[in-house]
């Protein structure tokens, strides 16, 4: 798991779903990695975390590239329409 | 009839700044005196493939431990957990790994069963770490998997606390083993010719082995990395690698 290449995020007015329940969210770390479930070399991956209740608190994804690429359309169109209501 | 036996547990050892942090250690059960292995887990963390690792050193005939070095991050959460916290964090900062590989080899060389001659070898970000203990620790041997940022600078806003080690090369105490895919980028192919450029410009001891058809993680059985003509080769090297340097009394 050698890119190392790290984005970082504060994220505010925000909760996940872990394994504990509900709970807030506190930053999210994206970075193409090596996966630890994914059947692929390399996934885009994102940790949404809350290190104040431990690195249990934590909802996390590994996506294949084509995948982030539809999430990231889609959380652009929705983002968009957003600003709309 | 051969006796293979091996007793693998957890313990506590101190580490650096003196703190209590968790290991996985497995040694021999025949009695013999024999040298000891750190295995420095790779950066998904200490998860159940580097405690295979840590057996598998003991059925070789060493005294082995992995130090858990997201302990402090992460005390007894899930590897995958450990791993994504000690990202967020900023990873490992090097002078607390080598504090806590210390307190390994100290740990090691305490046994009653301890030749005196430790070796270490690492995985990934471990790679780099034991290059980085063979500049700070007396051991007697390294080996370095695919290891990035030995040589070569970390990209621009890079999160993690990684400082290459190259300038250091000439520090080097221990003769180094090292094992490289060819089609790794971390570390390229042309990072790995650098740093061997510099062990001989130096006068190190090394061997290096580069492997095509192979890229990063190529040890990583559960993984799509893995290539097993190339961890076959490799284990073999690292075998014969730890006999060549740490058998015999220190």
């Amino acid at each position: 798991m050698c890119t190392y290449s790290t984005e970082k995020i504060a994220v505010t007015a925000s909760s996940g779903k872990g394994p504990q329940g509900w709970f807030p969210l506190r930053t999210a770390t994206v970075y193409y990695d090596h996966p630890v479930h994914a059947p692929d070399e390399h996934t885009v991956n994102i940790d949404f975390l809350n290190p104040e209740e431990g690195p249990a608190a934590r909802v996390a994804v590994e996506l294949s590239l084509d995948s982030a690429r539809e999430l990231l359309a889609a959380l652009q169109v929705t983002v968009e329409r957003a600003q709309h209501h | 009839m051969r006796y293979d036996a091996v007793l693998a547990e957890t313990v506590g050892i101190r580490g650096a700044n003196d703190d209590e942090i968790e290991a996985y250690t497995a040694r021999p059960m025949d009695g013999g005196r024999r040298a000891g292995v750190v295995v420095i887990h790779h950066m998904p963390g200490y998860d159940r493939e580097s405690k295979e690792v840590v057996r598998r050193f003991a059925v070789w005939g060493y005294n082995a431990i992995c130090v858990n070095l997201y302990s402090r991050e992460a005390p007894d959460a899930d590897p995958d957990d450990a791993a994504a916290a000690a990202r967020a964090s900023g990873g490992v900062p090097d002078e607390r790994f080598v504090g806590d590989a210390a307190g390994a080899v100290r740990w090691l060389r305490a046994l009653p069963t301890a030749s005196g001659k430790v070796g270490t070898i690492g995985f990934c970000s471990g790679g780099r770490q034991a290059f980085l203990s063979a500049l700070e620790l007396d051991v007697q041997a390294a080996v370095d998997c695919y290891g990035a940022f030995v040589v070569g600078t970390p990209p621009e806003g890079f999160p993690l606390q990684v400082q290459p080690l190259a300038d250091r090369t000439a520090e080097l105490r221990a003769p180094l083993l090292g094992l490289f895919g060819n089609e790794d980028s971390y570390p390229s192919p042309d990072q790995v010719d650098e740093l061997e450029k510099l062990l001989q410009t130096h006068g190190k001891t090394y061997e290096f082995h580069r492997y095509d058809d192979a890229g990063h993680a190529f040890f990583s059985v559960d993984r799509p990395s893995y290539r097993v003509a190339a961890a076959l080769d490799g284990w073999q090297r690292v075998q014969a690698f730890f006999a060549a340097h740490l058998d015999g009394e220190a």
